[in-house]
């Protein structure tokens, strides 16, 4: 039965959280607008009040959505597009956000979570600050309303019925009441424990841009042109944090599910969320400046409304199509467009306005910067961090530009760059190396009240401490690019100067730390991006000169190698062999090679065909039912060195019926450096197997003969007295040829029947896989005293791979871990200050 | 002068300095023809060519030719002007080459042959199905 009474709850929900949010933004209006002490508390109250019942209905819509995924009701299109019967329970939440309405849906509800907190703490900047908050949140809203007014659409609704979509399908025209049996299920590369975690974070991070901005328009419409920094600040540090943390965990989830080689790929869709990041970590710069020396106050609003327009622009870019050709990535377009542009361009158009009308009455400082201030080193600190988002926004939004060309007639073709790597490394390593060189030098500013005399004294022992231990790591790493070698040599030096001054500090204030430890942390983690992507290695790398044609004459080398089963091969100091196909089985603790199970007619349960033992002990025997991850198959491999086996990789492909194949890599960790191994190509599963025209072969006992270019022995004969799945009579007979072939690393024997059953002859052939081959038992010439076998052969299973070494990748994890502790001790500090502040 | 005022000159000049550089840097969609003109005019700069792959009338895509060692692979491409060429990649094949839509190849022209750098590739995204697989009603 089709449940519409649950998706019309959802959408009432929705609908009531709209309105309230408008009805919420117009209370607070009128309480900061208000002369009257009794207006004004009035107004904040019931805008207190609306903001509260607008995020229980929130909670409503996320709440019926989550229950329409998890109650398998796909009769809706949202459910039956994003989810499946089998999942577990933590991938029904990645279900939930992997749609743009979900995603919606996840900023909104941390919205009126932060909305709740900022009511409890934000004192007397409520008021305000509330109105712009909840005027967003009516904005965000609206692209879940799923409302059509006069052939305009407003947003999409996530409880639309299947039925309702796809008004094409015949199947509702003979049943309007059609229930799907199951979903399309999550795609499984998103099933993935970094997917459960990572959108969440990344929203929050979204979400909490905002704050800084709402407070920001707060200050100027109130003409409190400085004190919104202080509770603006703990708030960007945070958002600065979650936003950063965000992104390297999506990144994390690339480098572990993706197999584009790495972590970071400059792709449009990174870089939509990389510049406003950027842009706010110069803003919390400026802020930080503003605080110890009360100027570049205008810098700190700019930035602040910088970084909320570009969040803004980077949910366009993603969302709107607008990068098609450009990325890999595939963008859904919702026909939101029109509403995410005009969504843009009222925050943009406001606080244009505000900055504007105020801009005379903000307090700037016309006094120079010395250079031997903190203040001045921050300041270029901040200047190098938007140069470096400039890049990044400019390239990026290529497109964009064709866009707007073509929209006003014109053509154009501009492409982003081929190289996008090569592009935009060269510029952003630059900017690193002078953020290494600020961060160590503006911090050692920072901490003693320099007199020029001193700073020599300062400086003098972390710069020879950068030269000495940069110097033995080129030495031992061989590093000979000059650009590298600057690198590492600026974050050796930032890492002993914020290193002295967290000595210094540690012992007397911790609570100040922040500061120090993050930017040790940062240039951790620009040593680890420098070794482990500027030395990445590609280990499968073969020169064979082999060229593609005579008029062809480049030779190329070949980054992947091709492994047949049970075939050793040579790989730099590796020997490679690929073991076959293997499953992953519940209850069962290692993978298990897919010749021992074949399939049901359910396509997640398999029946056990050969026992599955751990250390002799039988886990499951033969006949069982075995639950199975159906979409993946692990392909084992042995890496070797010297004989021995050094550990084995589990790559895996997925084979999807609606997505293809997806392969994923298996990475092999060690302290100082990642071996990631992925596939590149398998013989297309679904295609049978071309088996060759049979080949005749009369043979006697003991005699040699070749199988797919294999020697092979056939043995001799048995009889045998009992074969499965025939009744042998009395005078029936049953006999096996015993046919041997050997392999380069070992030898399978193979056991073709032959029957005569009721006087009728049959065989029953026997496969080989690894040597891609049938061998049947045809016929018997008791008088000659031979065989008559007959052979067809196909293509050996094989697997292409690629291997790839990432050097130091873990110093790159252990900065990022350590620049978060430095966000927390500094947000710490930083909300202890506001909380501090007198109503 | 005031150092804010040299700070300043020194930011416009990176910011056109970068301008300037992605401006060299970008690449550009052009047809098959286009991008031979420019080859034989001596321009090697990488290009990004979208069209599709060759197909018969029957739908099934041809000319495709694996290397013998499987480690690249050859294919027809039928740019948006209809003009075919065969475009080279030192690569395997891509899992789901088959079955896109739409291939953009970035790369240049080889003598007469494109050699592609980098295949983008889009897929029939499962997102936007537009029917329901006619097993899914016999199911019922």
């Amino acid at each position: 039965m089709v449940n519409t009474a649950i998706g019309n709850i959802g959408h009432l929900f929705v609908i009531i959280s709209f309105i309230l949010s408008l009805f919420a933004a117009y209370s607070y209006l009128k309480s900061s607008v208000s002369n009257n002490d009794l207006n004004k508390k009035g107004w904040l109250q019931n805008g207190r009040l609306l903001f509260y019942i607008h995020s229980g209905a929130v909670l409503g819509v996320v709440i019926v959505l989550f229950a329409i995924i998890y109650g398998n009701h796909f009769e809706y299109h949202y459910a039956w597009s994003h989810a499946s019967k089998t999942l577990p329970f933590y991938y029904k939440l990645s279900c939930f956000w992997e749609g743009q309405e979900g995603s919606f849906l996840l900023w909104i509800f941390w919205n009126c979570i932060l909305g709740i907190i900022l009511i409890q703490t934000s004192k007397h900047w409520e008021g305000p600050m509330m109105t712009v908050f909840a005027l967003v949140q009516a904005f965000l809203t609206s692209m879940i309303l799923g409302a059509v007014f006069f052939d305009l659409k407003i947003g999409s609704s996530p409880f639309l019925l299947l039925r309702d979509v796809m008004t094409d399908a015949p199947v509702f025209d003979a049943d309007p009441n059609f229930i799907p049996e199951d979903g399309t299920g999550l795609n499984p590369l998103l099933q993935n424990y970094w997917m459960v975690i990572h959108p969440p974070t990344l929203f929050l991070g979204y979400a909490t841009t905002l704050i800084p901005f709402a407070y920001l328009i707060a200050g100027l419409w109130t003409k409190n042109y400085q004190d919104w920094i202080k509770p603006a600040l703990p708030w960007t540090i945070f958002s600065v944090a979650i936003l950063g943390l965000g992104q390297l965990m999506g990144a994390y989830w690339a480098y572990e599910t993706l197999s584009f080689g790495g972590y970071w790929n400059w792709d449009p869709v990174e870089n939509a969320v990389y510049v406003p990041w950027i842009i706010q970590v110069a803003g919390l710069h400026a802020m930080i400046i503003f605080k110890n020396n009360n100027t570049a106050l205008k810098l700190a609003m700019i930035l602040t409304v910088a970084t909320f327009i570009l969040i803004l622009y980077a949910t366009f870019l993603t969302r709107s199509g607008v990068l098609g050709e450009a990325s890999v990535h595939s963008f859904t377009d919702l026909g939101l467009n029109g509403q995410l542009l005009i969504y843009m361009l009222t925050f943009l158009a406001i606080s244009v306005y505000f900055l504007i009308a105020h801009w005379k009455n903000i307090p700037s400082s016309n006094k120079e910067i010395s250079t031997y201030s903190r203040e001045f080193w921050i300041f270029l600190g901040a200047i190098t961090f938007c140069l470096m988002g400039f890049q990044v926004l400019y390239a990026t939004s290529i497109p964009v530009y064709n866009n707007i060309i073509e929209a006003f007639g014109g053509t154009s073709n501009i492409a982003p760059p081929a190289d996008q790597v090569g592009y935009f490394t060269n510029i952003q390593i630059w900017g690193a190396v002078l953020i290494a060189i600020l961060s160590g030098t503006g911090q050692l500013f920072y901490w003693k009240k320099m007199e020029k005399n001193k700073i020599v004294e300062a400086l003098v022992a972390p710069f020879i401490i950068a030269l000495l231990v940069s110097a033995i790591i080129i030495v031992f790493a061989k590093i000979s690019t000059v650009s590298y070698i600057i690198l590492l040599t600026a974050a050796v030096y930032s890492i002993a100067a914020n290193g002295k001054v967290l000595w210094s500090i540690w012992s007397k204030k911790p609570s100040l730390s922040g500061g120090a430890i993050a930017h040790i942390g940062v240039a951790f983690m620009l040593i680890g991006i420098l070794f482990s992507s500027g030395y990445s290695k590609v280990v499968s790398l073969n020169n064979s000169g082999l060229l593609y044609s005579s008029e062809f004459s480049d030779e190329m080398n070949r980054e992947n190698v091709l492994l047949f089963l049970n075939e050793p091969r040579q790989m730099n100091e590796y020997e490679l062999i690929y073991k076959g196909r293997r499953k992953e089985v519940e209850k069962v603790p290692f993978y298990v090679p897919e010749y021992q199970l074949a399939p049901t007619s359910v396509e997640y349960l398999y029946r056990v065909t050969e026992s599955i033992k751990d250390d002799g002990e039988v886990i499951f025997d033969v006949g069982d039912t075995v639950e199975v991850s159906h979409e993946n198959t692990y392909y084992e491999i042995d890496y070797k060195k010297g004989g021995e086996k050094i550990f084995t990789l589990f790559p895996r492909a997925q084979v999807n019926p609606s997505m293809g194949l997806l392969v994923s890599p298996d990475i092999k960790r060690s302290v100082s450096s990642d071996l990631y191994t992925h596939i590149s190509t398998i013989p297309d599963p679904e295609k049978e197997k071309d088996w060759s025209e049979p080949e005749s072969k009369k043979v006697r006992a003991g005699e040699r003969f070749f199988i797919n270019d294999y020697v092979a022995e056939f043995k001799g004969v048995e009889r045998v007295n009992d074969v499965a799945g025939i009744d042998l009579g009395p005078t029936d007979v049953a006999v096996k040829g015993l046919v041997e072939i050997f392999g380069d690393a070992e030898n399978e024997i193979l056991e073709p029947l032959f029957v005569v059953k009721d006087n009728m002859i049959g065989n029953i052939p026997e496969v080989s896989e690894q040597f891609g081959a049938r061998v049947s038992f045809v016929n018997v010439f008791p008088e000659e005293d031979s065989f008559e076998l007959s052979i067809q052969t196909t293509q050996k299973d094989y697997i292409i791979m690629k291997a790839i070494e990432k050097p130091y990748i873990n110093v790159l994890w252990l900065g990022t871990f350590v620049l978060m502790i430095g966000f927390g001790i500094a947000t710490a500090r930083r909300f202890k200050d506001f909380a501090k502040v007198k109503l | 002068m005031k150092k804010t005022h040299i700070i300043g000159i020194l930011v416009i000049a990176a910011a056109i300095f970068i301008i300037i550089t992605t401006a060299g840097d970008a690449s550009s969609y052009v047809s098959f023809k286009e991008a031979k003109e420019m080859a034989e005019n001596g321009n090697d700069k990488m290009i990004h060519v979208v069209g599709q792959l060759s197909k018969d009338v029957e739908g099934n895509v041809v000319g495709i030719e694996p290397s013998d060692d499987k480690l690249s692979f050859s294919f027809a491409m039928v740019d948006n002007n209809q003009e075919t060429q065969q475009v080279y990649y030192n690569e395997p094949m891509p899992p789901d080459f088959m079955r896109s839509e739409q291939v953009v190849v970035i790369g240049s022209y080889k003598n007469d042959l494109f050699v592609a750098d980098e295949i983008l590739l889009k897929c029939p995204s499962k997102y936007e199905e537009e029917t329901i697989s006619v097993n899914e009603i016999s199911k019922r």
